[in-house]
């Protein structure tokens, strides 16, 4: 198995992605990206507040870290089409997470808008990860149309519901050899444990991190998550099985039933008075 | 009469440069961070000086903020 993070030709030393919605402070935000090791950090565009303070892209400036535009907010093809070029604009960068949302309750993907965009922005030069459902035809659409990555939901945007559904995940990561990420739904770190397990290549974080009670000692437990998750991947795990399977060798058992005829080892059938059992 | 990121400015019209609409909203330096559509179609930061706004077009003004 490879173990490089590769993006559209670009090696990524985390494989945490950052999202930097939701911290209550710029302090916070900048202690969590230092705790994270993320190199990939998303921001939003909006129109600019002259009474705003502090400086985010300052702050990512100084963190040393990249940052991916995302489209959030946009429900067309074209305000998410027009978002990204902004973002070229603004950032001189031509990566961007695309987002297109087909529903204000639960902030799922519009997957007819979303596959316009895709094909537009690439069409036009774009690095584009879209954030996706987690429908493995979506997911091949998306790839054909070219986009650089796919990040499925593991549940909706800011639940904290971690992966509803593990099969869909698997079913993307068999079809696809673009890198897949886990975009949306991790509400802590056995989530983001999980998803990498599950054969995920990076896990996008925001709400899990931002709206922890300690942003920055979570940002820590997921980046743990992250590798440990990875590191079980590469090693291989054991199949399930439905029933045990000793670990412990059977030859060379002492018979300790002998020694104590009044107390028949569980399982056993050995009578009182017998000098012999049966093997368990 | 300009419509800046929502807000009809009746004491902005016609003719005035996307630079000076910029500077109108107390952008940092360079405008770094900074990116401009007017009536939907994106100016190029190079060209913001040369670029005139007709009157009545709608102009955003945008820049990154905080998002997952």
């Amino acid at each position: 198995m490879n173990g490089d993070f590769v993006i559209a030709g670009r090696t990524l030393r985390s494989r945490l992605v950052l999202g930097t919605g939701g911290f209550p402070t710029l302090d916070l935000l900048a202690a969590a990206i230092e705790a994270s090791g993320t190199e990939l950090v998303t921001v939003a565009l909006r129109r600019i507040d002259p009474a705003a303070r502090g400086s985010l892209v300052d702050v990512l400036d100084n963190a040393g870290v990249d940052l991916l535009p995302n489209t959030a907010g946009c429900f067309t093809a074209r305000d998410a089409v027009v978002t990204a070029k902004l973002a070229r604009e603004a950032f001189d960068t031509d990566w961007v997470k695309l987002e297109v949302i087909g529903d204000e309750r639960t902030l799922l993907p519009d997957a007819p808008e979303l596959l316009a965009a895709a094909e537009e922005l690439v069409a036009d030069g774009f690095v584009v990860l879209p954030y996706t459902t987690d429908d493995p035809v979506l997911a091949r659409r998306l790839e054909d149309v070219g986009c650089a990555a796919v990040m499925p939901l593991g549940s909706p945007i800011g639940s904290g519901m971690g992966i509803a559904n593990p099969y869909n995940l698997t079913l993307i990561r068999e079809q696809t050899r673009l890198p897949v990420i886990l975009d949306a739904g991790i509400g802590t770190a056995s989530d983001a444990a999980l998803a990498m397990e599950h054969g995920c290549d990076g896990v996008l974080c925001a709400s899990a991190i931002s709206r922890a009670q300690d942003p920055e000692a979570m940002a820590r437990a997921i980046r743990g998550a992250v590798d440990a998750g990875r590191l079980a991947l590469e090693a291989g795990r054991i199949p399930r099985r439905r029933y045990a399977e000793a670990s412990s060798p059977m030859d060379g058992l002492a018979d300790l039933a002998a020694s104590s005829p009044e107390r028949p080892a569980f399982g056993a059938r050995a009578r009182p008075g017998a000098r012999s059992r049966g093997a368990s | 009469m300009i419509r800046l990121n929502g807000t009809a400015r009746d004491d902005l019209s016609g003719g005035v440069t996307v630079a000076q609409l910029v500077a109108e909203l107390q952008v940092p330096a360079q405008g770094r961070g900074v990116a401009v559509a007017v009536d939907g179609e994106v100016v190029r930061r190079g060209a913001w000086d040369q670029t005139p706004v007709p009157d009545g077009s709608a102009v955003e003004i945008v820049t990154a903020v905080q998002g997952g």
